[in-house]
């Protein structure tokens, strides 16, 4: 049975669902006329209509979670990865990071301008970027304040609120190298400053290489356009790094001769160290898994073949390798790993285990293709002490002999 | 350029990796996009560096920014920058090494302009873009004092403003990474955070 949120149990989901759709169908039969599979001797129905932009099932209850806090505006939405399948997040659950709220901004008027350290100063409109060759790929984003709690502490809570400042989508825009190949880039350019049309004009340096290597002007995700909260109509991509410096809602990219030192570089997305020392510039978001099911908040109600399943992903390229514990560290078996694995995306990896009822710890380890080996957390405070961000530690679930699973570090 | 060189040196050990997955497409010009003009790009551009690169003309000290302080920041941080609820501006100085480390402007912003360069794109929180250059600086000149950092009547400006040396400028260390695990790089010997102005 469930233990807190009905939502999160996996023995009684299937039958409520059935429940409820058998509710919502007879309260529904005269406005939607669904039909049964079930049953051959039964008069059929005609669905619904075509629509012009679709929704899911009303059936469908999963969203992003947000906490209360001093404002909606400089605030942030977690993505239900507990919920989710493969490796692509829709856009409408990607986890949203606002400093100053999502700005309404008009494409036809919107521009992006590129100065600076450059031969020639260039405006671009939206509808320019798209005249240039395009390219698509597919990469997560983390923000680097993502599972930051454990630094301290293991609030029993559900994968989504650990962990759910994290998303994967294809995206879609001109690459920024092709950009600089219009403008020029002057010799004594080693950064760029990007910033946003938001409200507080979001601003984050980027080295000069990173920039001609990866980064990306990205104008469509999963195939459409940008979503409002997502940077509509254009952002920064900068594969495989914190999500802060994604900027969004791009309006101007300024080549400079060294870092500008801005409040998001500075003040914030540092790691303090020991002896009060802090690390900056840690763009780079590490390897790290987490199984998504079971997880934090589920019931397993019986004992028996259950799947776990889980995604990696590393900011340093692909995921070579994921093993699951399910003995709280003590022995390791390699997961079976679904293709595509691609370079700073997901990995969706599964594993088929036998629970014997017994209380027990599911942990998830991965590997990348530089040799980097997702740490414990304990190895990381000994390295760091408690920090604030970039916590990329092993996650471990308790699965309670009732079958209730739990938040717990090891 | 000693900041540069060794930022670029360690972004670079992940780049070599991942290069090859994307490749360059072939240098082309595609006569897309116009020049701006010089008032559109001085429209656009806010950005203020840590030697002060972008500040423009105006000043104030904290005494003229105490009033402004009081009316448009308080709200939000406080009486005396200590109360919040939102971000602590002022103290801590001396925590950063403890088991409660309190990171205030004072304590763990390692430059003066960062303020300046903050509060002039983002502050008020409801109606940035609100507050006059004089005003930047005034208000500047005010949490810098509250913080010990300036004197009352000692009169910011683009000069005077880089100079104003934060406690913290040398506490942090470029991203050293991987420091745990199989490919960690031992010893760790993180190189400090230096800015060109402290090289010539």
């Amino acid at each position: 049975m469930s233990r807190s949120d009905p939502k999160h149990s996996i023995v009684s989901r299937g039958r409520r669902r059935f429940l409820q759709l058998g509710a919502a169908l007879s309260s529904a039969l005269v406005a939607c006329r669904p039909s049964s599979n079930l049953s051959s001797d039964q008069p059929s129905f005609l669905g619904g209509p075509v629509s012009e932009y679709g929704t899911r099932s009303s059936l469908e209850r999963v969203t992003r979670t947000f906490r209360s806090s001093l404002s909606r505006e400089n605030a942030s939405s977690r993505t239900p990865l507990h919920a989710l399948e493969g490796i692509i997040t829709p856009a409408s659950l990607h986890f949203e990071r606002h400093h100053s709220g999502v700005p309404t901004i008009d494409p036809s008027t919107h521009k992006l301008l590129i100065h600076g350290l450059v031969n020639r100063p260039l405006i671009f409109t939206v509808d320019e970027l798209k005249r240039f060759p395009s390219h698509s790929q597919i990469h997560f984003v983390e923000c680097s304040g993502n599972g930051g709690t454990h630094w301290r502490q293991a609030p029993d809570i559900s994968l989504q609120n650990l962990h759910g400042l994290t998303s994967c989508s294809e995206w879609t825009g001109v690459r920024l190298s092709v950009l600089l190949e219009q403008t020029g880039v002057q010799t004594g350019a080693t950064w760029l400053i990007a910033e946003g049309a938001d409200a507080c004009k979001m601003a984050r340096s980027v080295p000069i290489e990173k920039a001609l290597d990866d980064v990306m002007v990205a104008y469509a995700q999963n195939g459409e356009a940008l979503r409002p909260e997502q940077g509509y109509p254009i952002r920064l991509f900068v594969p495989g790094w914190e999500g802060n410096i994604h900027v969004k809602w791009l309006r101007r990219i300024k080549l400079v001769d060294q870092p500008y030192m801005t409040k998001d570089e500075t003040s914030k997305y540092t790691d303090m160290l020991t002896e009060g020392k802090a690390r900056q510039f840690s763009f780079m978001m590490e390897a790290k898994s987490l199984i998504t099911r079971p997880s934090g908040g589920m019931t397993l109600g019986n004992r028996g073949y259950h799947e776990i399943t889980g995604i990696a992903w590393s900011g340093r390229g692909k995921i070579t390798r994921v093993e699951i514990s399910t003995d709280a560290g003590a022995t390791w078996r390699e997961a079976t790993l679904q293709n595509p694995v691609l370079p700073m995306a997901y990995a969706r990896f599964r594993f088929g285990w036998n629970w014997t009822g017994e209380s027990t710890v599911l942990q998830s380890r991965c590997t990348d293709e530089t040799g980097y080996v997702q740490p414990t957390r304990k190895a990381l405070i000994a390295a760091r002490g408690p920090s604030y961000y970039h916590y990329n530690g092993i996650q471990s679930w308790a699965i309670h002999s009732d079958g209730s699973v739990h938040n717990v570090h090891v | 350029m000693f900041m540069c060189r060794t930022g670029i040196a360690v972004v670079g050990l992940g780049l070599a990796l991942t290069s090859a997955t994307y490749g360059h497409t072939q240098s082309q010009r595609y006569d897309i996009g116009r020049t701006p003009t010089a008032e559109e790009i001085a429209a656009y551009d806010i950005s203020v560096a840590p030697d002060g690169e972008g500040l423009p003309p105006g000043g104030g000290t904290a005494n003229q920014g105490q009033s402004i302080y009081a009316v448009r920041c308080a709200e939000c941080h406080g009486a005396t920058g200590r109360e919040g609820p939102n971000d602590i501006l002022v103290g801590g100085q001396g925590t950063l090494a403890s088991d409660q480390p309190l990171r205030t402007v004072g304590s763990y912003w390692p430059y003066a302009t960062t303020l300046w360069d903050y509060i002039n794109r983002a502050m008020p929180f409801e109606t940035p873009g609100t507050l006059s250059a004089d005003d930047v600086y005034s208000t500047v000149a005010y949490i810098l004092f509250l913080n010990g950092l300036v004197e009352e009547n000692q009169r910011l400006d683009l000069e005077t403003l880089p100079q104003v040396r934060m406690p913290n400028r040398d506490g942090f260390v470029l991203d050293d990474r991987p420091d745990v695990g199989p490919t960690a790089v031992h010893p760790v010997v993180a190189s400090p955070v230096s800015h060109p102005r402290n090289e010539e």
